[in-house]
């Protein structure tokens, strides 16, 4: 090998590692460019939208993401066709299960056959009764148009709660305005609300009164300084406080 | 829980939508609203639906019903109204409101097996009158017959009524109120001689106790169990029971739930009046006063075919009304057998319960009000179930006072006001008379001024004998009006269809929709429903309410009224009467039977000039005089003096109804009572006028098991009934998509041991079967009802799941109302 | 001037159409029926195989889980359910079989598109385009792995073509067609073989799979080569070809043992002598040319 060409070859060489490098340099940076888009896009694109609703058992949203792998088994396996797959253009869910309460509402199976079908563990293999599920909370947001703070006698929402006398109660109330009628007002009980959305699906008005949403918003927190004492109490079977007498020395005029 | 960034986000978004929620509107959209708003017309009207009687004022615009709202200001509903009731907007606008008649033709030719085909009016009543004329010249006036409905106007009814009984001189008119009322009209007319309650719905806003013998109000009588619930929580004392074959909504507020097996009821009443003799709680100056104690015939039968082994054996079938006197001494030893051991190893209640029940009934210091609906007509034994409800308020004297008495809620706006007081019914003329007694036709004939003996002494057939007689083939010329019966008739696979679809029968079916019942016919008329002609309804609590013409019906609908007066043009006096008859008065000679019963002066004596300017009125129009009026003005001179008295038509278009007797412009509240009463002479205290000597009757009558129980087979009762969301057979209801969203098939409801004992869970179809036939639904096992075990519930209202396929067409043979509540069924995994 | 002679032409001549085309009719088929198998399901309620190609159950029995998808789920560190474990193990375990690559030929729903792309772009003559290196896909790899680890979700699977397509082709397209029509643009204007042979992370990952695969191509008549280079026009990655087929000198080939040849088959088509075959290499040095 001559000299000459060695140089060349040498100079090829070069040319080649600094092609090496600077394509290498470009990959890598439409690489990271592309991760720093995906980051960015999925702050929004993958916040579940209002009126969205996970299928039961499914994990808090974020873990829900990291575990779903969007293969639609859940959905084929739902025999209500609740359940949907998010398309291309809806954010929030692409690829993912999910249904809207007003459209086809969870029928709550008894055997949950979508979490059965999850591959993943995305809905939670260990629900394994539909009325721990806690897909999303009812909430009757507005008084002002519901039938039943009107008076009227609709109670819809109340009779197609699979959760009835539990989920949904029905508190009565005399009518103030007519004198002579009594009001059955719905109320929604966090503890056994599974959000399958029946009563958001059946309410008859226009838009519906009575709306399944996400549990950390709309559920509050008490600080653990304070406590009821009548439910400490009744968790106990007793006083909690043992020693204090009731009527320590009687009273004047009312005892024997 | 850390507020992440999407959380905040999400937040935020729950913010604006909850902004977006709220009831501010754009400016300009409000504006314009409210512009559109002024020139709606608002006209009062009663609700379409149940016999409660909602006043609803209807916002007309363009010809057009934009909106509805309870009437504010109505003593019934002060402005509310069921969910049923706030869709009443969109009734008359499904999609497939029928607009022209349709016969059943092959090659433009009538064909029964033929296709619907639109033809006009013309047509129609021609092959009408030809199939009419043909039954009545083969077979005579009992082949044609007639199936109304307690959904007509009491024109409507009384029209129908007239054209039957005198023009055809047929009786085989029957309402559809014989599947739903049947029972308390022969329980009022046994006990009290004259048919109605004696309260009213103010009863429901003072009494102390409610009882519900077979009644689910919550759901059936919305507003009224809002009145009854307001009275529950305004006084601490007001006690409240429920007896029920299964749990219900309206056992929420009871205080004392009776959950017994179907049929003990008879049992159950009958102790209580047992208890109330033993413990000395017997009004016993009331008690000798105005009452005569009775012993009622027993062996009378289920109302089913002649040839059924049930009924072969049953002496007293044929005369099952009938009663002899006892003294109060024989009353007492013959509900003496009824202890609370027995009533309770009967009913299945514990004794406790019946106890507590028989308790609130004794106490003399408080008001009772007893209410019912179908859990107790629709009984194989429902008239003396009837009967025995007013026994114990005849023993303790609770009766026809504020807060205290029975009261039988109805199903239908006008159950009432048109299918009993007007006398719709195969035995009945206005105001309680009946064509079986000489001087109450006389009264009907010289009224109607018709020769004597136009209308027949024999009671026609009744609405499960209307469909037998159709099968049999002896019944020919049919027509169905404002009702499902198709849907709603039990056993309808055996006894209903075969006879509309017999070759010799031609039936007719008017409505609005093209119901079950349409798609069996022959010809179906288009029918105006509603507002959508003048009308008036009677509801329960004997309130008649009067609505004028709002909207014009759709393309070539006709209202019922102008449906069967036009009809009479078509037939000429010699076509139905006997030669004989016409003689008796020869000036009818060559008329037709509309000029007899309609242009006789009397009901086309009211100008067109008296109707109300501005408002249409079709009917009138069309044949030249006031028809409502007159109609309304020749049937109110039936009660009017005689403890039936109606007020004025004028009048009733301005009030929001009155409760007859409306005497001297004034209402009845009370009935029987002095002072409440005009009809009670002075001194009397109470006075039962029905009676000739003005005393009620209170009835020794047995407990007797059904007609059909569960067997090893057949191991399951069936209790069929409604929902809130639905009205009867949902041909309204189901076209509002909202409350067809509400509630869109039927459901079986069921225990959940039941349904795990069959490997069926809440959600999976099911067949249920009973020896008639069956259908397949979902099972549900959470829902509103929760039956006992062996008992299930199935709603009617599902045209595409009709549960009268399975049900039982056994009757009471007093009142003729078919059992719709038990029979026996199987269930299997479908 | 006379015309350019067309791509294949000489084989066509010399081995009729339908020759020509064996291998790619029968990957066309093979895409086509795996989504049809998918759409069994809710179209004619014949339960064969559910879920989609990032997870499926096959007769209610056999789970199948994406590989590159399950990567990313244990990347984001919950872990995954025994269905989908099994699923994973059974797709690795058909793939380092017959080579990772071959599901981008043979599966991808996507190539069809990136394969009409290509045909176009040499139908009209189009220059390369942007020289994006093939390597990108490897750096697009690594962020699509490393981004779960780090953000706790899937992140690729927001824009991924392949899964994105293939859903919407079995769940409701929705607009899942405007992606295949950028992807067709990509390739078609901006850079050949832009998508399957630069960027796609997803067939990166399987090219991991192929290393020990016993499904190759190999070049086995090089010396019949008459240097026409229309295997290297058609190759979606033409730099696998020139060891196997011109390495004779310096002890390379016949067998193409390049991780990204995708098994597609279309240099054993288009080649008129013949020189090229499928052949699968058992581990005792035997082999049966298919």
């Amino acid at each position: 090998m001559s000299n000459k060409e060695k140089k060349g070859g040498q100079q090829q060489e070069g040319i080649t590692r600094r092609v090496f490098l600077g394509e290498t340099a470009r990959g890598a940076s439409v690489a990271t460019l592309v991760g720093v888009g995906l980051w960015a896009k999925a702050e929004t694109a993958h916040t579940l939208p209002l009126r969205h609703i996970r299928p039961p058992g499914a994990l808090v949203e974020q873990d829900f993401l990291a575990k779903c792998v969007r293969c639609g088994l859940c959905v084929r396996s739902c025999p209500y066709d609740t359940l949907r797959l998010g398309k291309v253009e809806e954010p929030g869910v692409v690829g993912t299960p999910f249904f809207k309460a007003r459209e086809i509402p969870c029928e709550m199976c008894e055997d949950i056959p979508c979490v059965v079908a999850c591959p993943t563990g995305a809905l939670d293999k260990g629900l394994k009764n539909i009325e721990k599920a806690q897909m999303g909370l009812a909430v009757l947001a507005d008084q002002e148009t519901c039938l039943n703070f009107l008076g009227l006698r609709c109670e819809v929402c109340y009779r197609v709660c699979p959760v009835m006398d539990k989920a949904i109660t029905l508190e009565r109330l005399q009518n103030k305005r007519t004198g002579r009628h009594a009001m059955f007002i719905p109320v929604v009980h966090s503890d056994h609300c599974t959000g399958c959305g029946k009563c958001e699906r059946a309410c008859v008005l226009t838009e519906a009164a009575i709306n399944i949403l996400p549990i950390d918003l709309v559920k509050g927190k008490m600080g653990k300084h304070y406590r009821l004492g009548w439910v400490e109490k009744e968790k106990k079977g007793g006083p909690l406080a043992p020693n204090i007498i009731n009527k320590p020395l009687g009273q004047w005029g009312l005892d024997p | 829980m850390k507020l992440t960034r999407r959380e905040y986000i999400k937040s935020n978004a729950i913010a604006a939508a909850a902004a977006a929620a709220g009831i501010t509107l754009p400016t300009t959209k409000a504006l314009a609203e409210t512009q559109g708003d002024e020139s709606i017309r608002w006209d009062k009207a009663p609700c379409r639906f149940c016999g409660t009687g909602c006043s609803i004022l209807v916002g007309t615009q363009k010809g057009r019903i934009v909106a509805t709202q309870g009437d504010p200001d109505a003593p019934v509903n002060k402005g509310l109204n069921c969910i049923k009731g706030y869709f009443l907007s969109k009734i008359p606008y499904g999609r497939d409101r029928l607009t022209q008649p349709l016969l059943r033709k092959s090659n433009g030719v009538y064909d029964k097996e033929g296709e619907f085909t639109p033809v006009s009016w013309d047509e129609a009543f021609d092959i009408m009158a030809e199939k009419w004329k043909e039954a009545l010249r083969k077979k005579g006036p009992t082949s044609v017959g007639m199936f109304g409905s307690g959904q007509w106007t009491v024109w409507e009814g009384y029209a129908a009524s007239k054209l039957y009984k005198a023009g055809f001189r047929s009786n085989n008119i029957d309402p559809n109120a014989r599947h739903c009322m049947a029972s308390a009209v022969a329980g009022f007319i046994r006990t009290f001689g004259i048919d109605e309650p004696m309260g009213c719905y103010d009863d429901l806003d003072q009494s102390d106790t409610f009882v519900l013998w077979g009644s689910n109000m919550a759901e059936m009588h919305p507003i009224l169990w809002s009145r009854l619930t307001n009275r529950r929580l305004s006084a601490k004392h007001v006690r409240v029971a429920v007896l029920s074959t299964y749990s219900h909504r309206s056992c929420d507020l009871a205080d004392n739930e009776l959950i017994f097996k179907p049929q003990s009821d008879l049992a159950i009443a009958n102790y209580i009046a047992n208890y109330i003799i033993q413990n000395g709680a017997v009004n016993e100056e009331f008690v000798a006063k105005h009452t005569n104690f009775r012993k009622g015939v027993t062996d009378i039968g289920y109302g089913l075919r002649p040839e059924h082994p049930k009924e072969k054996g049953a002496k007293d079938a044929g005369n099952a009304k009938a009663s002899s006197p006892i003294d109060f001494e024989e009353f007492k030893a013959f509900v003496s057998d009824y202890t609370v051991e027995k009533a309770s190893q009967i009913s299945g209640v514990p004794e406790r319960n019946l106890e507590e029940l028989a308790k609130l009934y004794a106490d003399p210091n408080r008001t009772v009000m007893s209410l019912w609906t179908m859990g107790m007509n629709q009984h194989t034994r429902g008239t003396w179930v009837n009967n025995l409800v007013y026994n114990i308020h005849l023993l303790t004297g609770k009766i026809s006072m504020p807060g205290n008495g029975p009261f039988s809620l109805t199903g239908q706006p006008s159950a009432c006001g048109t299918a009993r007081e007007v006398g719709t019914f195969a035995h009945r003329l206005p105001a309680d008379l009946v064509v079986m007694k000489k001087p109450h036709r006389d009264i009907a004939e010289k009224r109607w001024q018709l020769p004597e003996g136009t209308i027949p002494a024999k009671p026609g057939y009744h609405a499960v004998l209307q469909n037998r007689m159709l099968k049999d083939g002896k019944l020919n010329a049919y027509w169905v009006m404002c009702n499902n019966n198709v849907q709603a008739s039990a056993n309808m696979l055996e006894e209903t269809l075969p006879g509309y679809r017999n070759p010799e029968n031609f039936i007719v079916v008017s409505d609005p929709y093209p119901t079950v019942t349409a798609q069996a016919a022959d010809l179906v008329l288009p029918t105006a429903m509603w507002v959508e002609k003048e009308g008036a309804y009677g509801n329960a609590e004997r309130r008649t309410q009067f609505w004028r013409q709002q909207i014009s019906p759709p393309g070539g609908a006709r209202s019922d009224l102008w449906q069967l007066v036009e009809f009479a043009k078509r037939f000429k006096v010699e076509e139905v009467w006997t030669p004989e008859l016409i003689e008796k008065m020869p000036e009818y000679k060559g008329k037709t039977l509309y000029d007899i019963l309609f242009a006789n002066g009397e009901v086309n004596k009211f100008p067109l000039s008296e109707i109300q300017e501005g408002y249409e009125n079709e009917e009138a129009q069309h044949f030249g005089y006031y028809i409502q009026k007159g109609l309304f003005e020749e049937y109110a001179g039936f009660g009017r003096g005689h403890k039936h008295d109606l007020g004025d038509f004028d009048t009733y278009h301005k009030v929001r109804g009155m409760r007859w007797p409306v005497v001297d412009g004034k209402e009845t509240l009370w009935r029987f009572k002095e002072g409440s009463d005009p009809y009670v002479k002075k001194g009397a205290g109470f006075e039962f006028y029905g009676k000739p000597d003005g005393r009620a009757w209170i009835f020794a009558l047995p407990y007797q098991p059904p007609a059909e129980e569960p067997d090893f087979e057949y191991d399951l009762w069936l209790c069929t009934g409604r929902v809130l969301e639905h009205w009867h057979s949902g041909s309204m209801t189901q076209r509002v998509p909202e409350l067809h969203r509400a509630f869109p098939d039927t459901v079986i409801y069921m225990h959940p041991d039941d349904a795990k004992k069959r490997g069926l869970r809440r959600g999976m179809n099911a067949k249920i079967t009973s020896r008639r036939g069956e259908i397949t639904t979902r099972i549900e096992t959470k829902g509103r009802n929760r039956p006992p075990r062996g008992l299930v519930f199935v709603p009617w209202f599902d045209a595409r799941r009709l549960i009268n396929k399975l049900t039982l067409d056994a009757t009471c043979p007093i009142s003729k109302e078919t059992d719709f509540k038990k029979c026996a069924v199987k269930i299997s995994k479908a | 001037m006379k015309r350019a002679r067309l791509v294949g032409q000489e084989a066509v001549e010399k081995k009729g159409w339908l020759r020509t085309h064996k291998w790619l009719i029968l990957r066309r088929s093979s895409q086509f029926s795996i989504i049809g198998l998918f759409l069994l399901w809710p179209l004619a309620e014949i339960h064969f195989i559910q879920g989609n190609l990032n997870a499926s159950l096959i007769l209610d029995l056999i789970p199948l889980t994406d590989p590159f998808l399950a990567s990313q789920v244990l990347m984001a560190g919950l872990g995954m359910e025994y269905p989908a474990m099994i699923g994973l193990a059974v797709v690795v375990g058909i793939y380092l079989l017959i080579g990772g690559r071959t599901y981008c030929s043979w599966v991808c729903p996507i190539n069809p598109v990136t394969d009409a792309a290509a045909w176009l772009r040499r139908r009209l003559g189009l220059q390369k385009g942007m020289g994006l290196s093939r390597t990108t896909r490897y750096w697009m790899l690594a962020v699509a792995l490393i981004l779960p680890a780090v953000g706790g979700q899937l992140f690729w699977e927001l824009v991924n073509p392949v899964t994105l397509v293939q859903r919407g082709l079995i769940f409701g397209v929705g607009l899942a067609w405007v992606v295949i029509v950028m992807v067709f643009l990509f390739d078609l204007f901006v850079s050949s073989d832009g998508w399957c042979g630069r960027l796609c992370p997803m067939g990166a990952f399987y090219s991991l799979l192929t290393p020990v695969a016993l499904l190759r191509v190999e070049a086995r008549q090089r010396d019949q080569c008459n240097d026409c280079l229309d295997c290297f026009k058609v190759c979606p990655e033409p730099q696998v070809i020139k060891p196997a087929l011109k390495g004779a000198a310096t002890g390379q080939g016949p067998t193409i043992q390049d991780i990204n040849c995708t098994n597609c088959g279309r240099c054993v088509d288009i080649c008129a002598p013949n020189v090229f075959e499928f052949a699968i290499h058992l581990p005792d040095k035997s082999r049966i040319s298919l």
